[in-house]
C-alpha cells in the first residue's frame, strides 16, 4: 500500500514513516499541507496520515482538497493529532477525516488502524468494481434490447396500428414486458387486432411474442379469420412455452361492411364496446388464456356483437387498471369504468382514459408495463389495390386455368374455404395486387351460400336489435347439423391482354331465394328497396364485377370479374 | 415461512397454504412443496386462506402443479380464496382447469 505521510516536524515524521514502513508500505513524505495536496495529486496514494496542525495549509484544508481529488475513490484519511478537546477532534471528521490518531502515537494501534482502513478499502473497491461491472452488463442488456427490438419491429412492424380509427399506447420496449400489439387490414377490407400480455418480463416474454407476431400477420394477409389465427397462436404457444408460461390476449375482428365486431378474450381484463348512443357492452374474459389448452381442448368461439361507425371497441393489459398511485392504490377495473362511464358525447376514450391514469399516478409518462388500444368503427370503403409491388416472378404463375372445390357435410361447419381458396387465385401472375377485391368477392359468395343457402338463415333478423344476437345463435345450432349439404366453388381463370378474367360459380344445397332468374336491374331494386342484408351482399358483388347472374332457384350465383395490371406499361415494358 | 404444507392422515391428500403475496417470489418454495411430496398424494388443496395477492406468475405456478400432478387427470382444488384472489383465477378462467371453492 501507497501511504501519504504530511507531517511538520521533521522528527515526528522520521518516527512514523519507519512505523509504517516496517509494516510493508511505501511511505510519501510531505513537509506541509500544500505539498500533501500536490503529492497526492502525483502518486495517488492508498491512504492518508495528516497532521492536523501544519504551515501554509493546515490539515483540516488539505483534507477537504484531497477527499474533492480523490473523488469516488475511497481513499481513507486519518488526522495525526496533538489536540484533543471533542471539538477539535469532531472538526477533523468533518473536515473529510475518517479517523484520527493522537499524539504520542502508538505502533499497536496505528498497525491496526492502518489495517483496518486497508480492510474497508478493499470492500469499497470490490463493490465499486461490482457496481461497473453491473452498469455495464445492464448498458449491455440495454443495447441488446433495442436491437432486439429492431429484429421484433421487421417482424412485428406497425402494420394499421397507425390507421386514423385505431388510437393506441404501447411503450416501444413493451415487448420485454410481455406485451403485444398488432393490427392487420383484412384482404377483403376490415380490420384485426389482438391485444396479448406474455407472463413473465424480458428475454422469455420477447421470444414467445415473435411466433405470435408473424402468425397474426402471415394469417392475417392470407384472408384467416380470428378463430383460425387463435387456434394457430395456441397452437404454437403450447407446443414452444414451457408449463406455467402463457399469454393472456384479447382478439377482435372487426367487420366494417356488416357493422359487426367478433370478439375473444382470454386473461385480459374486461374490454368495452362503447355505442355511439353511450350504451356500454363488456367484453369480459370468457376462456383460458394463448398456450395452456391443447389444440382439441381449445375453444376459440367468438362473441359477436353489432356496432355502428362511430362506436368505440377499448381493450387494455392489466398494467391500467394496476397501476399504483403514489400511495400504492390502483385504480381498478371500476376506477376504468367510471372513466368510460363519464365519457361526454363525442369524447375519446382513449384521450379520457390516459388523462386519467396521468392523474392517478400523478406522472406524465405512463409506466411501460401497460397498453392501451382503441379501435373505432368506420364506413366500409372500397377495398384498394394492395400497395405490393408486383413480384419478381410476375409473369410466371398459372394464368390459364380451371378448377372445383366442394365442400360437404361437417366440413362446412369446421373449415373456412376463403384463405385456400384465395390462395389459389393468388398463384395468378399480377391478381396479387388485386387481392383486397377477390377476397372480397369470394366471401361474400361464400357468407351468401352459407348462411343464406345452407343454413337458410333471414337476413331480415340482423336488421332488428334482438334479432342480432338470434340470427348468430340460429347460424352456431343450424352449423351442428350440415347433413347432406354442400358448396361447389368453380373458378376459372383466363388470362387477357393487360390482365385477365376471373369467373367464379358457387352453388350450395340450399333451398335458395324464392325467385328464379334475377337480373342485375331487379336485383339492384330489391337491394335499394328492402336494404336487405343477402340484397346488400349481392350488390357488393354487382357493383365489383362485369356480370352477375343468379340461377336456378338462387342458388347457383356467376360472376364474371375483369382485372387490370395496377400499371400495365411496366409489364409489357418488362 | 409463506408456505406451508400438511399432509392428510391417510397420505393422500397434500394441502399447501400460502401466506401473503403469492408472487415470484414463492417460486422455489411453492414448487419444493409439492416436488418432494410422497408419491401415495393423489389429491392436492391449495389453501389460499392467508393469500392476499396472487399475480400471473402464481398462475404459472399453479399450471406447473397441474402438470405435475398429472395434467389433465389432476385432481387440484384451490380454496378460500379472498375477492381479489378469486377474481384474478376467474379473468383467467382458471375454474376450467381447477376445481375453486
Amino acid at each position: 500500500m501507497k501511504v501519504l505521510l504530511a507531517e511538520d516536524s521533521a522528527s515526528d515524521r522520521l518516527i512514523l514513516a519507519r512505523l509504517v514502513k516496517r509494516l510493508g508500505h511505501t511511505v510519501i513524505e510531505a513537509e506541509d499541507g500544500t505539498e500533501a495536496v500536490d503529492l497526492f495529486r502525483e502518486t495517488q496514494p492508498d491512504l492518508v496520515l495528516l497532521d492536523a496542525l501544519m504551515p501554509r495549509m493546515d490539515g483540516m484544508e488539505a483534507a477537504r482538497q484531497i477527499k474533492a481529488l480523490a473523488g469516488e475513490r475511497l481513499v481513507p484519511l486519518i488526522f495525526l493529532t496533538s489536540l484533543s478537546g471533542a471539538g477539535d477532534l469532531a472538526r477533523c471528521l468533518e473536515a473529510g477525516g475518517d479517523d484520527f490518531l493522537v499524539k504520542p502515537y502508538n505502533r499497536v494501534i496505528l498497525e491496526a488502524k492502518i489495517n483496518a482502513f486497508n480492510r474497508m478499502r478493499g470492500l469499497h473497491q470490490a463493490l465499486s468494481d461490482q457496481r461497473d461491472h453491473i452498469r455495464r452488463q445492464n448498458q449491455q442488456m440495454l443495447d441488446e434490447q433495442r436491437t432486439a427490438r429492431r429484429v421484433f419491429d421487421n417482424i412485428a412492424h406497425t402494420g394499421c396500428l397507425d390507421a386514423p380509427n385505431i388510437r393506441h399506447h404501447a411503450s416501444p420496449l413493451s415487448v420485454f414486458n410481455g406485451d403485444v400489439l398488432f393490427a392487420a387490414q383484412r384482404p377483403g377490407g376490415g380490420t384485426l387486432v389482438f391485444l396479448g400480455d406474455f407472463t413473465g418480463h424480458g428475454l422469455p416474454a420477447a421470444i414467445g411474442a415473435m411466433p405470435v407476431a408473424e402468425i397474426f400477420y402471415g394469417m392475417a394477409a392470407k384472408g384467416f379469420g380470428a378463430p383460425d389465427v387463435l387456434r394457430e397462436i395456441n397452437r404454437k404457444l403450447r407446443r414452444i412455452l414451457p408449463v406455467g408460461m402463457f399469454c393472456c390476449g384479447l382478439m377482435v375482428e372487426a367487420d366494417f361492411k356488416h357493422n359487426s365486431l367478433r370478439v375473444w378474450n382470454g386473461g385480459l381484463p374486461d374490454g368495452w364496446l362503447l355505442r355511439a348512443g353511450g350504451d356500454r357492452v363488456a367484453i369480459p374474459s370468457r376462456h383460458l388464456p394463448l398456450g395452456v389448452r391443447e389444440p382439441d381442448q381449445f375453444s376459440a368461439s367468438m362473441t359477436v356483437l353489432d356496432a355502428a361507425p362511430g362506436d368505440w371497441l377499448v381493450m387494455m393489459t392489466d398494467g391500467l387498471p394496476e397501476a399504483p398511485n403514489s400511495g400504492g392504490e390502483s385504480l381498478g377495473e371500476e376506477g376504468v369504468l367510471s372513466v368510460l362511464a363519464g365519457l361526454e358525447p363525442g369524447q375519446e376514450p382513449f384521450e379520457a382514459l390516459l388523462e386519467r391514469m396521468q392523474q392517478h399516478t400523478g406522472k406524465p409518462e405512463l409506466a411501460d408495463d401497460l397498453t392501451l388500444c382503441c379501435l373505432q368503427m368506420v364506413r366500409a370503403e372500397a377495398p384498394e389495390a394492395m400497395p405490393d409491388k408486383i413480384p419478381e416472378s410476375a409473369l410466371t404463375g398459372p394464368a390459364d386455368w380451371r378448377c372445383v372445390y366442394e365442400l360437404r357435410e361437417q366440413t362446412l361447419a369446421d373449415f373456412n374455404p376463403l384463405p385456400l381458396l384465395l390462395h389459389i387465385c393468388m398463384e395468378v401472375p399480377g391478381l396479387r395486387s388485386r387481392s383486397g377485391e377477390v377476397y372480397t368477392l369470394l366471401s361474400e359468395l361464400y357468407n351468401n351460400a352459407l348462411e343464406h343457402g345452407v343454413l337458410a338463415l333471414s337476413s331480415e333478423w340482423k336488421t332488428s336489435p334482438g334479432g342480432f344476437s338470434r340470427y348468430y345463435q340460429e347460424r352456431t345450432r343450424r352449423l351442428g347439423n350440415t347433413d347432406g349439404h354442400f358448396i361447389r366453388f368453380s373458378l376459372e381463370h383466363q388470362p387477357r391482354e393487360g390482365g385477365g378474367t376471373l369467373t367464379v360459380v358457387c352453388e350450395d344445397s340450399g333451398d335458395g331465394f324464392d325467385f328464379t332468374e334475377y337480373s342485375d336491374t331487379v336485383m339492384q331494386q330489391q337491394a335499394a328497396s328492402t336494404g336487405r342484408y343477402a340484397g346488400r351482399g349481392l350488390e357488393i358483388l354487382r357493383r365489383m364485377t362485369r356480370n352477375l347472374k343468379v340461377h336456378g332457384r338462387g342458388n347457383r350465383v356467376e360472376i364474371v370479374y375483369d382485372w387490370w395490371f395496377p400499371d400495365a406499361a411496366i409489364i409489357s415494358g418488362a | 415461512m409463506p408456505i406451508e404444507t400438511r399432509r392428510s392422515d391417510d397420505g393422500k391428500t397434500l394441502t399447501i397454504c400460502v401466506e401473503g403475496r403469492f408472487d415470484f417470489s414463492t417460486h422455489q418454495s411453492f414448487r419444493d412443496a409439492y416436488e418432494h411430496s410422497e408419491p401415495t398424494v393423489s389429491h392436492y388443496v391449495i389453501d389460499l386462506s392467508d393469500t392476499t395477492y396472487l399475480d400471473s406468475s402464481a398462475l404459472g405456478m399453479l399450471l406447473l402443479l397441474r402438470d405435475h400432478a398429472g395434467g389433465d387427470g389432476a385432481r387440484i382444488s384451490i380454496e378460500n380464496c379472498n375477492s381479489d384472489v378469486r377474481r384474478i383465477l376467474s379473468i383467467s378462467n382458471f375454474e376450467q382447469l381447477f376445481s375453486i371453492r
